[in-house]
């Protein structure tokens, strides 16, 4: 047990590439814990999937031992939280689980719109911040003006700013030193009953599941009956740890202190974010404030491309599951894609990471439908429905009016993109709040916009509409009425329901359009002419028609040819099996995705 | 059991655009005649073999490559050689090809080769106009055709056949139509169209990948056809095949073995044969010791019992004739790997080369080929694709129809074993 008054528990907040994983990896390094040799590059991004894309989805930990300046030994705690908008909910428990940050910002870009969300929210939370202007040996480092920003855009004291380049090296101890020196050490009675916040967990296979917590009061011992205060799970602790950045067994941790615990939990879902621990015997009255249940934000279809695969499916699911207590899924049918699963994410980027994962680590073909958010539909009996699936759109006829999530999003951008950027959020049904001035070269724009619109190429087109300049970041901000409207897809007459859409209605033709034509190009020709149509309800607002095929024969075949040509047409016969039949008509797989870009841009 | 006897000479002076074929451009005199040497020796051993010793042989094909890139009197001996060691019919068909650009004013070359036996002559001509003879990659032009043809006759050729080709790039239907017009002005017994295939590998799929590949389109495509059907049918031809229109009594004897599935015997590098095997094949594990269509590859050591007698083998020569040489050298057949038949996909295989046929395939064959009538095997499949409008069904035969003859891969298809 270490005296609360030398630990500091702290986090690093950052925009993508801004530096923190080399920071973290430079600090760990400088105190010690591991040579360089020994850090497999950057220690925190562990999945593969978060070294490619540069980002954290699990939140890691790491416990340094440092001797600072004034000649006492410290225990630092390093707690490395997502740096995605999809995961805000982890990133403010995590946040709550420190007094301190670290606010890392470029010195040749400045603050960015996610930075500044962290940065508000680690206020909220009362964290002493200490700025880190990173990357100052580039050529294009402006420190002063970064530090200058800093103060007026957040109105931080900079005073206590460190100038560091972590590639470089530079600056790790003036960091450190400032840890110690400013960030308050944690209070709480390690006498009283335990409470603990839980702040990530994963599932291992011998161990069940390892539970990161923050303890704030009490002690926790090996050995101890525990308490998920929100689950209710109830059970004995295993091992306890702290993390040299592995985890380290250890006997007890007190108020104040940061490790994990395995205890035999059999299922992720009991271990959830937010979560209080407390013991079973003398338990705390209260938990610890700020749980809530993760509510999955935006839902589509995954189907196997093999229908044999359905089993394979669903256990990988049932796996990632066991890691990831957001990711929601249930059977669902498709007429044209047989047997698959409706599941539910945190947002795009969970999506995404899941969707990767699926095919990366279990090796499994999918078919995503287009991802839809959640509606609430009103009837005119007066009930109000929820909605998660186009296949589940009520009929025209009994629908009051319908309601969509919407954010407020802030995007923060040099002021010459303003108009394309401005444009786009048109284009996407946005709301102009208001716009303000970071600088004299920088402002953030603030738009209310539906969160469904900003599912598709919203980022990317943020992108290039601002040359890359432009950051972006939302918050949820309820539901709006709005007139949605169920698109349904025809081919060769008979409605696909895996490409049906919700759509608003302004909209619907224009989207129409662009996704028929895609699909003419994405479908095989038949050997009948084959039309394609969008229609609303039974009004058709867009149709190509696809001509039959005219000829496809293997103009040569002779003696040397038969195994050659016999293996052609093998492949050609098992590809058709992979498409998927709709009344006569065989559809490629990729003709499922065609909706998830509805640009006309792309084609 | 006949027999039918291809001969691969992979040598040419240049590579055309659209060529995946086994050969080769830049090999000289030296190695072409090591080269029909080691052929010479396969030639040998073959002869000695069960399968292939007092085989009725009713055709030789001398194909390539460019056989006539071969000096004239070293071609006769290659012919030679073929019918000094197998059992030749009286009348049994034998097709050189050439290329009227490696065929001598004085015809030298052709009277060399009539003389050693050859009665069918095939000549790579493929277009009529120097544009195209040129974007093709060709290295003959017009007029040399005309004498290649007129040489061909004075040999003693009556039996010719012009290879021609359609849809290609910067191809009209109008260049099509003169080049007809053209090539029947040469009176030919028997012409081959092929429509182009863009085969990987080739700088036209380079080109293509490339975007820079200007084919002529549907709409022209399917007017050619027309125009194909249109002239030659005129000119007294009749389609025999997908590509192939012949007229009456010159039809190809030996690529008929072919798309009967009937067994040939391949020699030279490259070359592929089927055959029902009697003896080992070298140390390949063929006959294989199942009887499920198992690939085995060259070089490993495996012994094994003969496989079911009558089941059919597919093998092939090493590709490159270096390889195919030294094999030879060292005094082993040069057969690369090879895969067993089995009866479902010799089945199957009877189907999608008998198809290609405008007379189909033939029920009373098939019945006496597999022991079942056609209908208990592929009765379905035959009732879809005719409700498709694929194929049809009489005269004790089931072929394409028009529109099958266009959609022949969605048919053949269908016939394979799941």
């Amino acid at each position: 047990m270490t005296d609360q008054k030398h630990i500091r528990n702290f986090c690093i907040i950052a925009h993508i590439d801004h530096g923190k994983s080399t920071l973290a990896d430079r600090l760990i390094e400088y105190t010690g814990l591991l040579s360089k040799r020994e850090m497999e590059d950057q220690v925190l991004d562990n999945m593969e999937l978060e070294r490619e894309r540069g980002i954290t989805i699990k939140a890691q930990s790491v416990r340094m031992d440092y001797t600072a300046d004034d000649g006492e030994h410290y225990v630092l705690n390093l707690i490395d939280t997502p740096g995605h908008v999809d995961f805000t909910y982890e990133v403010s428990r995590a946040l709550a689980g420190c007094e301190g940050a670290l606010l890392v910002v470029d010195a040749a870009q400045g603050i960015e719109a996610q930075t500044l969300a962290n940065v508000y929210m680690a206020l909220e939370h009362d964290l002493e911040i200490i700025p880190v202007i990173n990357k100052i040996d580039l050529p294009s480092a402006e420190p002063e003006k970064v530090k200058q920003e800093i103060e007026e855009v957040i109105g931080l004291d900079t005073s206590i700013a460190v100038m560091a380049s972590a590639k470089a090296g530079i600056g790790m101890k003036e960091i450190l030193e400032t840890v110690c020196a400013f960030v308050p050490p944690p209070k709480g009675d390690p006498r009283a009953p335990l409470r603990a916040m839980i702040y990530d967990s994963y599932y291992d296979s011998y161990k069940g599941v390892i539970t990161y917590f923050r303890v704030f009061d009490g002690t926790v011992r090996k050995g101890d009956r525990i308490r998920l205060m929100a689950s209710g799970w109830e059970g004995e602790v295993d091992e306890l740890y702290v993390f040299r950045p592995g985890l380290t067994p250890v006997d007890e941790l007190s108020a104040g202190e940061v490790g994990a615990l395995a205890a035999s939990i059999k299922e992720v879902k009991h271990v959830r974010v937010g979560d209080t621990i407390t013991l079973v015997e003398n338990p705390a009255k209260e938990p610890l404030p700020g749980y809530r249940k993760a509510t999955p934000m935006v839902f589509t279809g995954l189907y196997p491309v093999e229908t044999n695969d359905y089993n394979r499916l669903r256990d990988a699911l049932e796996k990632l599951q066991l890691n990831d207590a957001s990711l929601s899924f249930e059977p669902e049918t498709s007429e044209a894609l047989g047997f698959g699963f409706r599941c539910g994410f945190l947002g795009l980027l969970h999506m995404d990471i899941i969707q990767e994962r699926l095919e990366r680590e279990f090796d499994l073909d999918l078919i995503t439908t287009a991802p839809n958010v959640v509606y609430h539909v009103n009837l005119t009996n007066g009930e109000q429905v929820v909605i998660e699936n186009p296949a589940a759109w009520p009929d025209p006829a009994n629908i009051a009016s319908v309601e969509e999530p919407v954010v407020k999003a802030s995007i923060i951008t040099p002021s010459e993109y303003v108009g394309p950027l401005m444009e786009l959020c048109k284009d996407r049904r946005g709301t102009f709040l208001n716009m303000e001035y970071l600088n004299t070269k920088r402002v953030n724009l603030h738009y209310k916009l539906p969160l469904a619109e900003i599912m598709y190429d919203f980022f990317d087109q943020l992108k290039s509409r601002s040359r890359g300049y432009a950051s972006f970041d939302y918050e949820l901000a309820g539901y709006e009425v709005s007139n949605m409207v169920k698109m349904d897809i025809l081919i060769h007459g008979n409605p696909v329901d895996a490409l049906s859409s919700i759509v608003h209605r302004d909209k619907a033709e224009r989207i129409g359009r662009t996704l028929v034509t895609k699909l003419r190009k994405l479908i095989p020709r038949q050997l009948f002419e084959v039309p394609i149509q969008a229609a609303i309800g039974s009004k058709i607002i867009a149709r190509e028609n696809i001509a039959p095929l005219r000829k496809d024969v293997l103009a040569k075949c002779y003696g040397g040819d038969v195994t050659r040509k016999r293996k052609l047409l093998e492949k050609q016969k098992e590809g058709k099996k992979r498409m998927k039949a709709v009344g006569q008509v065989e559809i490629p797989q990729e003709a499922f995705m065609a909706v998830l870009s509805t640009d006309e841009e792309d084609d | 059991m006949n027999l039918a006897l291809y001969v691969h000479i992979p040598f040419c002076i240049q590579k055309c655009g659209y060529c995946d074929f086994n050969s080769y451009a830049g090999y000289g005199p030296e190695a072409q005649r090591s080269y029909v040497e080691a052929l010479m020796h396969e030639m040998d051993l073959w002869a000695r073999r069960p399968e292939a010793a007092q085989m009725p042989v009713t055709s030789v094909f001398i194909g390539g490559g460019t056989p006539t890139v071969l000096d004239g009197e070293l071609l006769a001996a290659v012919l030679r050689a073929a019918r000094e060691r197998f059992a030749l019919t009286p009348d049994a068909e034998v097709t050189v090809e050439a290329n009227p650009g490696t065929v001598d004013v004085a015809g030298e070359k052709l009277h060399r080769v009539r003389e050693a036996g050859a009665n069918r002559i095939s000549f790579g001509v493929q277009a009529g106009q120097p544009h195209l003879l040129r974007r093709l990659g060709r290295i003959h032009t017009v007029e040399e055709v005309e004498r290649a043809v007129a040489a061909a006759r004075a040999a003693g050729f009556e039996n010719l056949n012009l290879d021609l080709m359609y849809d290609l790039p910067g191809q009209t239907p109008a260049d099509l139509r003169e080049t007809l017009t053209w090539a029947l002005s040469l009176e030919p017994t028997h012409i081959s169209a092929y429509s182009l295939i863009v085969e990987e590998g080739t700088p036209f799929f380079a080109a293509q990948q490339a975007g820079q590949l200007d084919l002529p389109g549907e709409e022209a495509e399917a007017e050619m056809e027309t125009i194909l059907a249109e002239l030659l049918g005129a000119a007294g031809f009749h389609q025999y095949e997908i590509s192939n229109w012949a007229r009456r009594g010159f039809e190809c004897q030996h690529n008929q073995v072919y798309w009967r599935n009937e067994p040939y015997l391949g020699l030279g590098c490259g070359a592929h044969s089927y055959l029902q095997l009697q003896a080992p094949l070298g140390n390949l594990g063929l006959p294989a010791p199942r009887l499920s269509a198992s690939r085995v590859q060259g070089g490993c050591e495996v012994h094994t019992a003969p496989g079911k007698r009558g089941d059919h083998y597919r093998f092939w020569n090493l590709r490159t004739p270096t390889a195919y040489r030294n094999a030879l050298e060292a005094g082993r057949l040069p057969v690369e790997a090879g895969e067993a038949v089995d009866e479902a996909t010799e089945m199957a295989e009877t189907m999608m080369m008998g198809l290609r046929m405008v007379s189909g395939v033939s029920e009373e064959r098939f019945m006496v080929r597999f022991g079942r009538p056609l209908e208990s095997v592929y009765g379905q499949v035959i009732d879809r694709l005719q409700r498709l409008g694929l194929l049809e069904r009489r005269d004790g035969a089931v072929r394409l129809t028009a529109r099958g003859m266009r959609l022949g891969n969605l048919v053949w298809q269908e016939f394979l074993p799941e």
